[in-house]
């Protein structure tokens, strides 16, 4: 089990000969990810590391049946390369792209809403289901296969979280980032009945920053529906407001979006808080055991 | 990115939204000049910084003749201003738009950002205009009205017309009233803002609807669509560090601690800072190399961290992952030889080929102490002198 991608899933790659593209398709092929096919306007017919080009999705789809798409188009094009995805009815859509503007990513939201599709990003690291697929621009030596989900709203952050995990012989069921920008496909309150609904996922990793409030609603779906233990970082805490910390998204503004807001309402919820960036590993492991006290 | 006021009435105005009589001085002598050339008795000199809160702070003076003009954009030219939004130093006052001054018979605030949750953008409109908007939202929810604008920036008629109503506006200004919302909505869309606000708009003695102030701040995002907005940016107001290592790519923010941070990925920077708190110490600044850490990122980096005086050590936090530990350590090395390090270094690397790049850093001969763990890291820079 595991969600939103497995051994099965069949990626198509858009944006696969650009230096981004061609260079993570390469990394997903080795990880045993099932890259069928991949898109660029213009280059279909080529074969690229034994993967055939096609110049649209919908030829791409229909010749190989593929269900996911990994998207590496520069931030200009990239809303449109996801409004293609969502168009040709592919379920799983994994934007990369960092720089999208947010009022293109209105339109997306308001396409995705009247559709099927599921979009993870845009400016995220991708997904991976560890030993598995990988579904994105993660290291995927750090991952190993096991019961802990993790959802982030960052990338290296999480690479450090996993490494952590990892090394404590603490697997991963998937692990998801869904980007840092104002507006992204899929919130952690979207994702997180994916894991209550997993049984391969025991403890959820919840990895969020300043900016927003998609903490403190994921805080009161956990408070009242969420079964499975949560431990939580909030990255940010000494971030000064009015200043862009990176993310467009993580900006502490009129006073809304602060780390000890989040982390009073996680606290509440009954949400393990990590107190240091150090420490995520070992709150994971008193989580488990907690679990593994109670059955 | 944020604008002046004077350059968001500009764009007011080519978007059809009236904005008071008035003109930008840089001297008092242009301050009293701009004066005389309005019509009226009364005239507002108002700092040009880019922080709010500026009434508050005396930022924005009425006079009623010329000479007193002249003598308070003197004053506001002469002297860094601080308000609760420029922190203690303040910001220095190159310009005062002087306008003429009109008599408000009713004002409200109304403003266009983005509804995260929504994803999609909002007009907010409260009887409450002046005050602060975040302010109004707690104190007067019940005063505060939203609509939906459409994917395209649209604002409906209907829209306009159902908060005006509810705003009490009178009869004469509704037709206006509802075309500055829908006005402010399309520039919200076609200028790429991710915020627009006119607070207060307001209906003059004389009936004109006006925006009283003007903020624009636009979405960095979009600059590619925009190729004006780097004539609009105002180099006084930026950070030279910044300036420099936004030129290379980089997110650099200074601090005020004495830890230089160097860190790849906005996340892993983030809770770095957060772990130089922890255990005592202080970031100097906030600075991702991106999540890929080129060579050439590394050294821009080390470059712009060592131009600020206060850093009295630094900490290169980054985790290898599709770039390998042993390239990274490689441009560490070579960055600190080229510049010369007189500060000592704090390095923790982890993720891929962490051992050999670890081994590399310690086979350098460089002044540098190779730390595990952030905890570890973060605990080295501050005894060694990030106090």
């Amino acid at each position: 089990m595991a969600i939103l991608v497995d051994r099965d899933t069949r990626v198509v790659v858009q944006g696969i000969t650009g230096k981004e593209g061609s260079f993570h398709a390469r990394q997903c092929l080795q990880y045993g990810t099932r890259i069928v096919a991949g898109v660029t306007p213009g280059k279909g017919g080529r074969v690229q590391d034994g993967v055939p080009v096609f110049h649209t999705v919908g030829e791409a789809r229909r010749e190989t049946e593929a269900n996911c798409s990994l998207i590496f188009v520069p931030p200009p094009f990239a809303a449109d390369a996801i409004l293609e995805a969502i168009d040709e009815g592919i379920q799983l859509i994994i934007c990369i792209t960092e720089g999208i503007p947010v009022r293109d990513m209105i339109r997306v939201r308001e396409a995705l809403n009247r559709s099927e599709s599921r979009l993870i990003g845009p400016n995220c690291p991708g997904v991976i289901t560890p030993g598995q697929c990988k579904v994105g621009i993660m290291p995927g030596a750090i991952h190993r296969p096991g019961h802990v989900g993790v959802l982030s709203r960052s990338g290296t952050l999480t690479y450090e979280a996993v490494d952590q995990l990892s090394r404590r012989g603490i697997g991963q069921s998937t692990c998801i980032g869904i980007g840092g920008d104002p507006i992204v496909g899929s919130t952690f309150l979207d994702l997180l009945p994916l894991f209550e609904k997993d049984p391969e996922t025991h403890v959820v990793v919840l990895i969020g920053e300043i900016g927003g409030t998609a903490e403190e609603e994921a805080a009161v779906y956990i408070r009242e529906r969420f079964r499975k233990p949560v431990v939580a970082f909030i990255a940010g805490q000494t971030a000064p407001p009015g200043r862009r910390m990176g993310h467009a998204g993580a900006i502490i503004s009129g006073g809304q979006g602060t780390a000890q807001e989040k982390i009073r309402v996680l606290e509440e919820a009954g949400v393990m808080v990590a107190p240091s960036p150090a420490e995520i590993g070992q709150t994971v492991e008193r989580a488990l055991r907690e679990v593994a006290g109670e059955s | 990115m944020k604008i002046h006021e004077f350059q968001a009435k500009e764009i007011f105005r080519r978007h059809g939204i009236h904005v008071p009589r008035g003109s930008l001085a840089r001297t008092p002598e242009e301050a009293r000049e701009a004066a005389l050339a309005l019509p009226g008795d009364g005239w507002v000199v108002k700092a040009q910084i880019l922080a709010g809160g500026r009434g508050k702070a005396g930022g924005i003076l009425l006079a009623s003749t010329p000479d007193e003009v002249e003598s308070h954009a003197r004053r506001l030219l002469g002297a860094p201003l601080v308000t609760s939004q420029t922190g203690p130093r303040g910001r220095p006052v190159r310009a005062v738009l002087v306008e003429e001054r009109v008599d408000v018979i009713q004002e409200i605030y109304a403003g266009v950002t983005v509804d995260r949750s929504e994803g999609r953008a909002v007009l907010l409109v409260s009887s409450a205009g002046g005050m602060e908007v975040e302010e109004v939202a707690r104190s007067h929810p019940q005063s505060l009205f939203r609509e939906k604008l459409e994917s395209d920036g649209t604002l409906h008629p209907f829209q306009a017309r159902r908060v005006t109503f509810a705003m009490g506006v009178p009869k004469e200004a509704l037709p206006e009233m509802q075309g500055v919302l829908q006005h402010l909505c399309r520039l919200f869309y076609e200028e790429d803002c991710s915020l627009a606000e006119i607070n207060p708009l307001i209906i003059a003695g004389d009936g004109r609807v006006l925006a009283l102030d003007a903020k624009i701040n636009f979405e960095d995002n979009a600059a590619f669509r925009h190729p004006d907005w780097e004539s609009m940016k105002d180099p006084d107001e930026e950070d030279p560090l910044e300036r420099e290592a936004s030129r290379h790519g980089l997110n650099y923010i200074k601090l005020d601690g004495n830890i230089g941070c160097l860190v790849n990925g906005a996340g892993l920077a983030m809770a770095t800072m957060d772990m130089i708190k922890v255990v005592g110490g202080e970031p100097a600044n906030f600075l991702d190399v991106g999540g890929g850490a080129s060579e050439e990122a590394v050294s821009h980096a080390f470059r712009i961290l060592l131009s600020d005086p206060k850093v009295k050590v630094v900490l290169i936090n980054i985790f290898g992952g599709i770039m390998r530990c042993d390239v990274i350590a490689r441009g560490v090395v070579r960055a600190a030889a080229e510049l010369g390090m007189e500060v000592p270094m704090v390095v923790r690397l982890e993720g891929t080929n962490a051992e050999e790049g670890r081994r590399l850093l310690a086979d350098s001969g460089l002044r540098l102490i190779v730390a595990e763990g952030m905890r570890e890291a973060a605990q080295r820079a501050v005894e060694l002198g990030g106090r």
